[in-house]
């Protein structure tokens, strides 16, 4: 089977007048449709960086990347990407945020606008759509945010740190909420986080980036009993903290993983 | 309504008191400073010939207004500051429009438009009416250049604090730079817009003004001008102070711009 995404051997450095700084260095691995992948290490190990290059707004010094087989500036498939912040302009109401795709992309003809409505509808915020952003409390907007990353219909969801601007029981309960969303519509996505116990309560694998330049250390798979259950109940799994754990001693180790992994080869 | 505490009661009360305090003590300023004027000038302790006197400043608003002359220099001079408010404004924004646009064009010209903005403008309008005669046009190049840099600058860095993230968003939704400023610069800067609209129409009154003085034979400028030639001071201090009600009038009507777009 052809992977979602197929990134091979990237690598990306900035410039600027001060010198050269290697963000990310041969990092490889595969994202099988509907997958959920999530990225964690430590900060300015390359995390954003990697988005950027997938979602093609910087482009790789090396490697490739692939969707669907194809490589990516030829490739027609939607990525859809979420920030840290909701950006919804205040100037616009829900509705008007929502939309700001499909207008940008002069899409927002009967059978989208219908679409968008449903999204808002199916989640919650229907009430809404002709308020303006600051009436909605914090989880709202990370929905409303993601349903306009959704009106575009991406094959491929990138979310950049969507919940670290919110309180930690907030973060809780919009990441339970977003990531039931995202199962719920077959997405397949990338999710970048410094919380380690986020990261395990919604990935399917887990891929661990060493400081800067970012290389992986270790792409974790997890599972847990019962498929992918919600994270709050993966919070309340024993093998929760195990999980935790792993992600936490690769993280620490700066030469474990690392040579393990030489001597495996 | 629901019932309020005593303590809320109480505060309202005082914030009233303190508004209307406010407000009578502003009133009593202004007379205040009328009577003494006028009671000085009465018992000679001013020469009102030199320093004038509220009853020879409105006897002389009667007498303007009974020949309509009056509405004519204030008419010229609001059509002007009007005229260069707008020109200002649009060239503020398709300018900042422009440098945006291009990096290396904005590059290029600050230190030009620095200099430009740091420059007294009125060293600049003796050679305006030789350039452009000695009519109405010079009176609103003059007001122009005074207030259209500063007004480029402003939204020009305006523009380039925009939120990096949010032009990231615009770009992963398929957009443009049109789009980035269409849909984010354009719409985030309508504050920063008005708050500039502000700055420029008091600077064009200032440049409207020092046009009169050189270039004019209507206007509130040419009043002050003319009436302090022919040692007319009630003239002088009247067009003063139709001047500040011009200046009040205009800076409310972009307050109520303003509010009316929030």
């Amino acid at each position: 089977m052809i992977p979602k995404l197929e990134i091979r051997a990237l690598s990306y450095s900035y410039h600027t007048m001060a010198g050269e700084t290697a963000a990310l260095s041969n990092i490889s691995f595969t994202v099988d449709t509907g997958e959920f992948i999530a990225v964690v290490g430590p900060s300015g190990c390359g995390k954003s960086t990697l988005l950027s290059l997938i979602s093609g707004l910087l482009r790789p010094d090396t490697g490739s990347i692939r969707i669907d087989g194809t490589p990516l500036s030829e490739s027609a498939c939607r990525i859809g990407y979420m920030l840290q912040k909701d950006h919804l302009f205040e100037w616009r109401s829900v509705l008007q945020n929502v939309s700001l795709g499909l207008e940008i992309q002069k899409k927002l003809d009967a059978p989208h606008r219908e679409y968008v409505l449903s999204l808002l509808n199916a989640y919650g915020l229907f009430p809404f759509a002709q308020a303006r952003p600051s009436q909605l409390s914090g989880g709202m907007r990370q929905r409303a945010a993601l349903i306009r990353t959704l009106a575009l219909e991406p094959d491929l969801l990138l979310l950049d740190e969507p919940f670290s601007a919110l309180d930690y029981q907030t973060r809780l309960s919009v990441c339970d909420d977003i990531s039931s969303i995202i199962r719920e519509q077959k997405k397949t996505a990338i999710l970048i986080t410094h919380d380690l116990s986020e990261a395990v309560s919604v990935a399917d694998r887990i891929i661990i980036l060493s400081r800067r330049p970012g290389r992986i250390r270790k792409i974790l798979p997890v599972s847990f009993p019962g498929g992918a259950v919600s994270p709050l109940k993966r919070r309340n799994d024993a093998a929760f903290t195990a999980y935790f754990n792993e992600v936490w001693n690769v993280l620490q180790d700066p030469d474990s993983a690392l040579s393990a992994r030489g001597g495996a080869l | 309504m629901k019932q309020q505490t005593i303590a809320q009661q109480e505060y309202v009360r005082k914030q009233k008191r303190r508004q209307k305090t406010v407000a009578a003590l502003r009133i009593f300023l202004f007379a205040a400073l009328l009577a003494a004027w006028e009671g000085s000038a009465r018992l000679g302790l001013i020469d009102d010939f030199i320093f004038s006197s509220p009853s020879r400043v409105a006897a002389c608003l009667v007498s303007m207004t009974g020949d309509g002359s009056i509405f004519l220099h204030t008419g010229v001079t609001l059509a002007e500051t009007l005229a260069s408010f707008f020109l200002v404004t649009a060239a503020g924004i398709l300018g900042a429009v422009l440098l945006w646009a291009s990096p290396d064009l904005s590059e290029i010209l600050e230190p030009y438009l620095v200099m430009l903005n740091s420059l007294p403008k009125s060293a600049l309008a003796p050679i305006l009416i030789v350039w452009l005669g000695n009519n109405v046009k010079t009176i609103i190049v003059a007001a122009v250049s005074v207030a259209v840099f500063g007004s480029i600058l402003t939204l020009r860095n305006g523009f380039a604090c925009a939120d990096p993230d949010q032009i990231r968003l615009i770009a992963s939704l398929g957009g443009t730079r049109r789009h980035v400023l269409t849909k984010v610069l354009l719409p985030g800067s309508v504050p920063l817009i008005i708050s500039n609209m502000k700055v420029n129409i008091g600077l064009c009154l200032v440049g409207v003004i020092i046009g009169e003085f050189l270039a004019a034979d209507k206007g509130l400028g040419y009043l002050i001008i003319y009436g302090s030639q022919v040692f007319k001071m009630d003239m002088v201090v009247m067009s003063i102070v139709i001047l500040c009600l011009v200046c009040a009038v205009l800076y409310q009507g972009i307050a109520l711009l303003e509010r009316r777009i929030r």
